[in-house]
């Protein structure tokens, strides 16, 4: 496992997308890391009356409407919204995996019945779930805003994990396996796992740009990260009457998505590649 | 092909029936009933909180309350807004549906159209400069949340410089007597917006399939064999690969549906386009359920349909998809 998945993150990296998006993810999380003991407050307020000014030599990316600083916000929002979407692909991921892994080593009608209940479930786009969960809540925790994403977020790695071991179900190695006694959960931990880690790889890899920039649309209709815990989303959200008058307000939270996801997206890009290089 | 089309449509039947199933189960799962949400601590007493959930049949058990919703919803009948009371939610979704449509219809004209374009061009010269930049271009924007690119367009083109409306389907200002030109016209120049940041951020995935499927066929022998006897390059590009290449994109053109109906959510909320999404972006600070719920089965309905038109499209093309 190691062996293989070793030599994909190799290939990847030989990958002009691979290097550029890791550059990327590496500047934001150095960003993220060493610069918080040289920021303001995120939450302190110097100078209220004078509101959103521009970005200047003590705020380099400019204050908001309550003249907090935008950078010291940025970061601490980044920092949230990541760990929210590496935390959410983490839950469906691993409830995928395990769905996907019981169906197709099961197979007949337990198989068929998850299956058909994932495929209704995919019907109903993600968006619509979420807007129908989240209403009920009027100030959701962060936990709870984890939890939701993970459990809606796992119906199409179901599918691909159940894809891959149907594939594998059939290669020589893995019914030597189970020819020489080997347990179920054996073969699955050995054979089956191992095999199909890169297509999961490559689909949780996505599935973080995807959660990024579902958080933050959420945030910005006002049902995810609540104010005032800063979010990109949610910063966007609180400079939109200011566009006109202030609009680095706006610009930089966006900036950060865009940034961020386009990182991810990159390395997701150069995985599939090294995946599948025919495709390239 | 007939019995493989009525067993392909049962099936879609039996997914929506699953997906209404769902709907209702995650509404009814999520902590509290949705009469609490709305009474909150007005100060209504247990009688008259009492008398509310019979009012509106929450005093049933589960299984009785999905009847009903069951009956009502194969009736067309789901339900009053709470939002628009008493207007009724199915001729709620009726009046906000052609906006939706229309706003949807477009973007998928120019992502089939410009996105499948440069995806041929790509594929051509791949490797060269042209193909490395239009791709990191297509990533840029399929990175961008569309309620930012959306919010950063109406500031600059149309508050800023004036160059667009800011919102909305027509000018108010627009005479009762103006002609059907003048407001086609209209019509067109409020429609560039929103049209413009739902296919900036959606057009690197037809872009990207369209490259990835021609790339795919170019290495087929009958490519080959027709360039070996000497036909133009153009003939062998649109007439032997990329006519192969048609059938992943009416795959894609499935899968596309979800993205488009959640992306709609934000540009319409951006743009007020009296739309389906503006509908249910409203619909969340109303805490308007029986709005949500209805638009969600609305857009299950549709990309369900999508899926399913897909697959009868894809076995129109090409006899070997539909097995006998």
């Amino acid at each position: 496992m190691i062996g293989s998945l070793a030599d994909l993150l190799r290939r990847a990296w030989r990958h002009p997308s691979g290097r550029w998006g890791t550059l990327v993810l590496l500047l934001l999380a150095l960003a993220s890391l060493l610069l918080p003991p040289f920021l303001a407050d995120p939450a302190a307020m110097p100078d209220v009356v004078a509101g959103a000014t521009p970005p200047s030599a003590a705020h380099p990316f400019g204050t908001d409407p309550l003249n907090r600083d935008i950078l010291a916000r940025l970061v601490t929002g980044g920092r949230i919204s990541l760990a929210i979407a590496g935390l959410a692909v983490l839950v469906s991921l691993t409830i995928g995996t395990l769905v996907g892994l019981a169906a197709g080593y099961a197979g007949g009608w337990i198989d068929a019945l998850v299956m058909r209940l994932v495929d209704a479930a995919l019907a109903v786009p993600r968006l619509f779930v979420l807007l129908l969960l989240l209403v009920v809540w009027e100030r959701i925790p962060l936990g709870a805003l984890i939890l939701v994403l993970g459990t809606t977020g796992w119906f199409a790695t179901s599918r691909l994990v159940r894809g891959e071991v149907l594939r594998l179900r059939r290669e020589p190695f893995v019914e030597a396996s189970a020819a020489l006694g080997a347990r179920p959960w054996r073969t699955i931990a050995r054979h089956l796992l191992p095999n199909a880690a890169g297509p999961v790889l490559v689909a949780a890899t996505l599935g973080v740009g995807d959660v990024i920039l579902l958080e933050a649309g959420l945030s910005f209709l006002g049902l995810g990260v609540q104010l005032p815990t800063p979010s990109w989303g949610g910063m966007v959200l609180e400079a939109r009457p200011l566009l006109v008058s202030a609009p680095w307000t706006a610009l930089f939270p966006g900036g950060a998505i865009v940034a961020t996801v386009l990182g991810v997206n990159l390395v997701g890009d150069a995985l599939q590649a090294a995946l599948d290089p025919r495709s390239a | 092909m007939t019995r493989w089309l009525v067993g392909r449509t049962a099936q879609a039947a039996a997914t929506f029936a699953v997906a209404i199933l769902l709907l209702f189960v995650l509404m009814r799962i999520a902590p509290g009933d949705p009469l609490s949400r709305l009474v909150g601590d007005r100060g209504f007493s247990a009688e008259e909180i009492a008398a509310l959930k019979a009012r509106f049949g929450l005093d049933q058990p589960l299984t009785a309350q999905f009847r009903t919703f069951l009956a009502g919803a194969f009736r067309g009948d789901l339900g009053v807004s709470i939002e628009h009371y008493p207007e009724r939610v199915t001729g709620l979704l009726a009046s906000r549906l052609p906006a939706t449509l229309l706003l949807g219809g477009t973007v998928l004209l120019l992502n089939f159209t410009l996105g499948v374009w440069l995806g041929v061009r790509q594929a051509v010269r791949r490797g060269s400069r042209f193909d490395r930049w239009t791709t990191r271009l297509a990533l840029a924007g399929y990175a961008t949340p569309s309620f930012w690119l959306g919010l950063v367009l109406v500031a600059f083109l149309s508050l800023r410089w004036r160059l667009f409306p800011a919102g909305q389907m027509s000018d108010p200002l627009l005479t009762a007597d103006a002609g059907a030109l003048e407001r086609a016209l209209d019509l067109l120049h409020h429609l560039v917006l929103p049209a413009a940041t739902l296919s900036l951020t959606s057009i690197a995935l037809t872009m990207r399939h369209q490259r990835a499927a021609l790339l795919a066929v170019f290495r087929q022998d009958y490519v080959t064999a027709a360039r070996a006897r000497g036909l133009p390059e153009r003939r062998v590009l649109w007439n032997h690969a990329w006519r192969n290449t048609l059938m992943p994109m009416i795959t894609l053109l499935g899968l596309w549906l979800p993205i488009l109906v959640s992306g709609s959510v934000f540009v319409e909320a951006v743009f007020n386009w009296p739309g389906l999404g503006s509908l249910a972006a409203s619909a969340i600070a109303a805490r308007d359920y029986p709005v949500l719920l209805g638009t969600a089965m609305l857009v299950s309905g549709a990309v369900i349909l999508g899926g399913l038109l897909a697959d009868i499209g894809y076995a129109l093309v090409d006899p070997r998809a539909r097995p006998a």
